[in-house]
């Protein structure tokens, strides 16, 4: 009884030094989750803030007059006559007159003003509508990117405003009068990539990655689940089963880029298809995403329970329709949410696309399965490697499109998983 | 036509079968007194015609896509005449580069050579042949097994058993794939690699330790034949996995004990899926994150200390890759501890232990192995991630340990091999496959070690 | 007997006082009335005083109401069919229902005169006096030595490794385990057997000097033989310790302990010597479950 009773106040004693303990460890596990949680917040609030601005366009909106002499086109019919008329004078004029102070000398600054592209909106208005020849439009066109970057960015260091000082008061004045105004972005959802940022978009690098997935999606969800099956119900109990399970799992853990050097072994040396086409991306990610959607389907498989099989069994029901009639239809919201999970993997994957030639620039908007195309994290990658940080800029509105799409496929998933999946 | 209206086509055939199957049991029934009397429900002698209409169209059409556009290659190559025979592989992708572009009409015919301009036109000649033979083909398939399907329904016929082994025969293929997937893989990076050590000695590669493989163009050219010993390549993949496992494992680890332990419900319910959130995003974006924002932000830190730091550093790159894989193993590392028994918890709290001395001391032991499988299964990742040290670290293979310094990996080496203009049997392309290879054997490795190490300790709970 | 009432502060109930038998043969009334119990729950120098204690599952109450003492080294056995309650009471002695969220303890329980669920308790050190053995052998995943020098080592109990050497010896000698073990201190301990186990798990308990020990149904995983030893060390222990076992057995519990207190559906029916209630119970319910209506 002493014994215990010292023992009690060697304990007692103790306690001071090991609760200190315990709060060190709570804690580092504490300090850890903010680690984890911070650079999350880090990442989405860099993101967001390089590339809020991606979403916004600068724009110049002035009384162009359409003068045929100073064109040098009297037909706008005539496509000889307009592939060699000058466009960019009436814009060049139209901005002169906007700008007080400015003559037909300073015309190479106020050119600089006005994006590249502008002309050739000019011209395929004029194509559209010959009557305006003559006349005088208001019209609303794209600023240079240098504009853009000033009128987004003047104060902040790290971009570095290409304009002179002249240049900065007209813009400054021009702004002041409404004449260049900021507006939604539509160019970046319109179009496809350019070398100019202002004019560049995501719409073909969107509609690549929807024909990619498109692929992806009609090869993998079938096979994953038609495999799962014959895993979960048909595979007899030998090595060769095994085997299969042996490569699936291993599969799910090699390397994507692994994926990208077996499409281009595969499908575009040995069967000769073509590179960089949303066929082949999708096939190279079918590959990649199936064992994911297999392991996903066995688990909803599995989760079906016997009982139903044993009903359906015990009235005479052949092992396949035990499974397509009753276990596939249970089963079925839990591969579905597998499968959107795989998607939204293979949704935001790079590496294998780079290697099968999906990084080439693309202007167009992709009209096939075999045409040319770039995936919307591609063009991420594409961008985020221009020095131009406008590009930088345009890569971040991108990464903010791609995480919206991923973000709602994932509560897409989460969502079917809580309203549709069964529990026993 | 093309392949995918092909498809489109063979599938509505399979229907028409399908609807002519099924008339005609129930119309052999009729007269025998109704469906009762045949040996399968019409859907099966439905469904079986369409099988045999559809399955060998689609094989069909599916060699012939795969295969056609080689064979084709292959025959504009042979018809070219003598002199401009292509030597090399390599000689004959661009020429077949340059036949295509004037087929296609990106290159005007008066531009290149007459028999380059013959080859083009033969080429679109061939095609166009092509793709009749194949529509040819496959609808003619189609018809003619649905009709042989279809002759052969009878009553007795047992057509159920018919479908569903053939059935049967399908998900096995489709599970199949999996196998054909790996040796797909294995053959396209091994007979590469073949042809790599060839070329460069099978020891050269494995022990040089410098790496330079910008081959000269021009075959006089000094250092023409470029270094390829992949020591530092190694070494920087290995500095950069070893500095996100330094960020990874203890965050991971920790925040999952915090998580499994002491968090109430509520905060796993807020933290868990944003932890989750974080392995949602893709590489790219991570690489985007690592060489715009947190490189510069190292190297300007390193400058305001005095250090001398790279503006392309291992760290910026493995840090983030660090951040990247917490997830992968807190999400591990939380399977592993709950596996352990709550009487283990139970034990060690009844003697008086504090709920981190049990941690500590019995928890974590006892979830080692499992723990180790884990972080396995991460450095598997990292060495294997491409992404972010594509856009963040850099292309100099520098033997270094300084994680202030820039290196380059396997990954980064694979993708830069391979993507722009290249030769295609040049040592440098071979060598990216040679690379893929090192690396298809070492995540491997890892990976079965790792999943052994798991499913060992999962049964020892179980 | 009606009498057992809510004044928890009061001083010690003399048992003579309350152990009156009121229960009459009354056939029809077999309906447990809540916070009523037979017998002699009341002892004189109690090292647990536990007054209308109620435990909770979220809303569903699974003890209701239960007052009892237990004894300076006493061996009280808790039987009572399944889910009658007879674990859960025991894990509140030593708040093992910490763990679970959703448990809720209500009442006063009292370590020598000091209560449990203080919010100013340390659960570590009254768990250091109140050690617990478990239905099934829970050994670490370590050494035999480690797994009895754990609970010392963590406590600070042993200050030079020769002490601590001391205290395994001891605890597995009083465990009746040294003579089996040995030589093999170092092998792992999950490679015993499973009585071999138990007993290890209850050296494990007592290598930190318990006031206490708590069991629950430490004996339900093993075979006859193992059970014999089990419950010899058993009655070896109770000189020094005041043992509470819960056990499904009440052959075990008319061999091992002193008093017996019989649960049924969360209540506390009778409480009384052990061969009193083995051979003339005082509840209709007691005579009921020892007779083997149910169980």
């Amino acid at each position: 009884m002493t014994d215990q009773r010292s023992q009690a106040e060697i304990v007692r004693q103790s306690l001071k030094r090991r609760y200190r303990k315990e709060r060190r460890f709570r804690a580092y596990g504490i300090m850890a989750i903010a680690i984890a949680l911070g650079a999350l917040l880090i990442l989405f609030t860099d993101i967001i803030g390089k590339g809020y601005t991606g979403f916004v366009k600068t724009t110049i909106t002035m009384d162009v007059q359409l003068d045929g002499e100073m064109m040098y086109l009297d037909d706008p019919t005539d496509e000889r006559q307009i592939k060699m008329a000058d466009f960019v004078e009436p814009l060049v004029q139209a901005l002169i007159k906007e700008i007080p102070g400015a003559t037909e000398d300073d015309r190479k600054q106020v050119r600089e003003l006005i994006n590249p592209y502008a002309s050739v909106t000019l011209r395929d208005a004029l194509k559209a509508n010959p009557e305006w020849l003559g006349t005088t439009q208001t019209m609303t066109f794209l600023t240079h990117t240098d504009v853009d970057v000033y009128v987004k960015h003047a104060g902040d260091d790290a971009y570095s405003i290409k304009l002179n000082d002249q240049q900065k008061t007209w813009v400054d004045e021009l702004l002041e009068r409404d004449v260049i105004e900021t507006s939604f972005n539509d160019v970046f959802f319109s179009g496809g990539d350019s070398r100019d940022p202002s004019k560049a978009g995501i719409l073909g690098a969107i509609v690549g990655s929807l024909l990619t997935m498109f692929v992806t999606l009609i090869l993998s969800f079938p096979i994953g689940v038609a495999a799962a099956i014959y895993l979960e119900e048909f595979a007899p109990q030998n090595k060769f089963t095994d085997f299969i399970e042996v490569n699936i799992n291993n599969l799910a853990a090699v390397p994507s880029i692994i994926f990208g050097l077996l499409g281009l072994a595969v499908f575009i040396n040995l069967f000769g298809m073509p590179r960089s086409v949303p066929v082949v991306g999708g096939l190279v990610l079918t590959l990649m995403t199936l064992p994911t959607i297999i392991i996903s389907s066995r688990a909803a498989i599995k989760s079906v329970p016997p009982s139903i099989r044993e009903a359906a069994e015990g009235i005479g029901a052949s092992k396949m329709q035990v499974v397509l009639h009753h276990v596939l239809p249970l089963a079925m919201p839990g591969m579905l949410t597998g499968s959107i999970i795989g998607m939204a993997q293979a949704l935001g994957e790079t590496a294998p696309l780079l290697l099968i030639g999906m990084v080439a620039f693309i202007v167009d908007v992709p009209d096939g399965f075999f045409d040319s195309a770039t995936v919307l994290p591609v063009q991420v990658f594409l961008w985020a490697g221009s020095p131009e940080l406008a590009f930088i800029e345009r890569a971040s509105a991108a990464i903010m499109v791609l995480l919206a799409f991923l973000i709602s496929m994932n509560a897409l998933a989460i969502w079917m998983r809580k309203r549709l999946e069964r529990r026993w | 036509m093309q392949p995918a209206n092909l498809l489109l086509l063979t599938l509505v055939l399979a229907i028409v079968a399908y609807w002519l199957g099924y008339a005609r049991s129930r119309s052999l029934a009729m007269p025998l007194g109704g469906i009762r009397h045949l040996k399968s429900l019409p859907f099966y002698y439905g469904a079986r015609a369409a099988l045999w209409s559809g399955i060998p169209a689609l094989i069909v059409l599916g060699l012939w896509a795969a295969f056609q556009g080689k064979v084709i290659q292959m025959i504009v190559i042979g018809g070219l005449p003598e002199g401009i025979i292509p030597a090399t592989d390599g000689e004959a992708s661009l020429l077949l580069s340059k036949i295509s572009n004037v087929a296609s009409g990106a290159l005007p015919p008066g531009f290149v050579e007459a028999p380059i301009a013959e080859a083009a036109e033969r080429l679109q000649a061939l095609r166009t042949q092509s793709r009749f033979l194949m529509s040819g083909l496959v609808i003619s398939v189609a018809v003619l097994a649905g009709f042989l399907g279809w002759l052969r329904i009878r009553p007795r016929l047992n057509a159920r058993s018919q479908v569903e082994s053939i059935l049967k025969w399908v998900f096995f293929a489709c599970a199949a794939l999996a196998i054909l997937t790996t040796v797909g893989i294995i053959f396209s990076v091994a007979f590469e690699t073949f042809r790599f050590f060839g070329k460069v000695p099978f020891t050269e590669f494995i022990f040089g330790s410098h790496w330079s493989p910008q081959t000269a163009l021009r075959a006089d050219q000094v250092a023409s034949q470029g270094a390829f010993g992949m020591i530092p390549l190694f070494t920087g993949t290995l500095l950069i996995s070893a500095i996100a496992m330094v960020v990874a494992v203890p965050v991971g680890l920790l925040s999952a004990i915090y998580l499994s332990e002491y968090a109430g419900r509520k905060v796993r319910g807020v933290v868990k899926p944003l932890l989750e959130m974080l392995a949602g995003i893709p590489t790219v974006v991570y690489g985007f994150f690592a060489a715009l924002t947190v490189a510069p932000f190292i190297s300007d830190l390193a400058a305001s200390m005095g250090i001398e730091a790279s503006s392309q550093s291992a760290l910026a790159a493995g840090a983030v890759m660090g951040i990247m894989i917490i997830p992968f193993v807190s999400s591990l590392s939380d399977d592993v501890i709950n596996a352990v028994p709550q009487a283990m918890r139970d034990g060690s709290l009844a003697l008086g232990a504090t709920q981190s001395e049990t941690m500590k001391k019995v928890i974590f032991p006892a979830a080692l192995p499992g723990i180790m499988g884990g972080i396995l299964l991460a450095v598997s990742r990292a060495i294997g991630e491409t992404m972010i040290v594509v856009m963040a670290a850099g292309l100099a293979a520098n033997l270094t340990a300084n994680p202030l310094e820039t290196v380059t990996t396997v990954t980064v080496q694979i993708v830069t091999l391979l993507t722009g203009d290249q030769e295609f049997d040049s040592a440098k392309t071979l060598a990216a496959f040679a690379l893929g290879a090192m690396l298809f054997l070492a995540t491997l490795l890892l990976n079965v070690i790792a999943l052994k190490i798991v499913r060992k300790y999962r049964e020892q709970y179980d | 007997m009606n009498s057992v009432n809510t004044t928890i502060t009061s001083e010690v109930t003399q048992p003579d006082e309350v152990a009156v038998p009121v229960q009459e043969s009354k056939p029809a009334e077999t309906i447990i009335e809540e916070g009523k119990t037979v017998g002699k729950p009341y002892s004189d120098d109690p090292k647990f005083k536990l007054r209308d204690v109620e435990v909770f599952y979220g809303d569903a109450p699974a003890i209701k109401k239960i007052s009892l003492d237990i004894g300076r080294n006493e061996v009280i056995a808790f039987i009572g069919p399944s889910g009658c309650g007879k674990s859960t009471f025991l894990r509140c002695l030593n708040r093992m229902n910490d763990s679970i969220d959703i448990c809720r303890v209500k009442g006063s329980l009292q370590l020598d005169d000091h209560d449990i669920y203080d919010p100013k308790r340390d659960v570590v050190e009254l768990r250091a006096r109140v050690g617990m053995v478990f239905q099934k052998p829970n050994p670490f995943p370590k050494s035999i030595y480690d797994n009895v020098a754990y609970g010392p080592r963590i406590h600070g109990l042993a200050n030079r490794k020769s002490d601590l050497d001391e205290i395994v010896e001891n605890s597995l000698r009083k465990a009746g385990l040294w003579e089996e073990v040995k030589d093999r201190l170092d092998a792992n301990a999950t490679g015993m057997s499973g009585g071999q186990q138990q007993r290890l798990c209850i050296a494990r308990a007592i290598a930190v000097s318990p006031e206490v020990v708590l069991m629950d149904e430490p004996c339900s995983a093993l075979d006859p033989i193992a059970t014999g030893k089990v419950e010899e060390l058993i009655a070896e222990l109770s000189e020094s310790y005041t043992i509470v076992i819960v056990t499904h057995s009440m052959q075990q519990a008319a061999r091992v302990s002193h008093r017996t207190a019989y649960f049924h559906l969360g209540h506390l029916v009778e409480v009384n010597e052990t061969n009193k209630v083995f051979t003339s119970p005082e509840h209709e319910l007691t005579e009921s479950y020892i007779t083997g209506r149910f169980g």
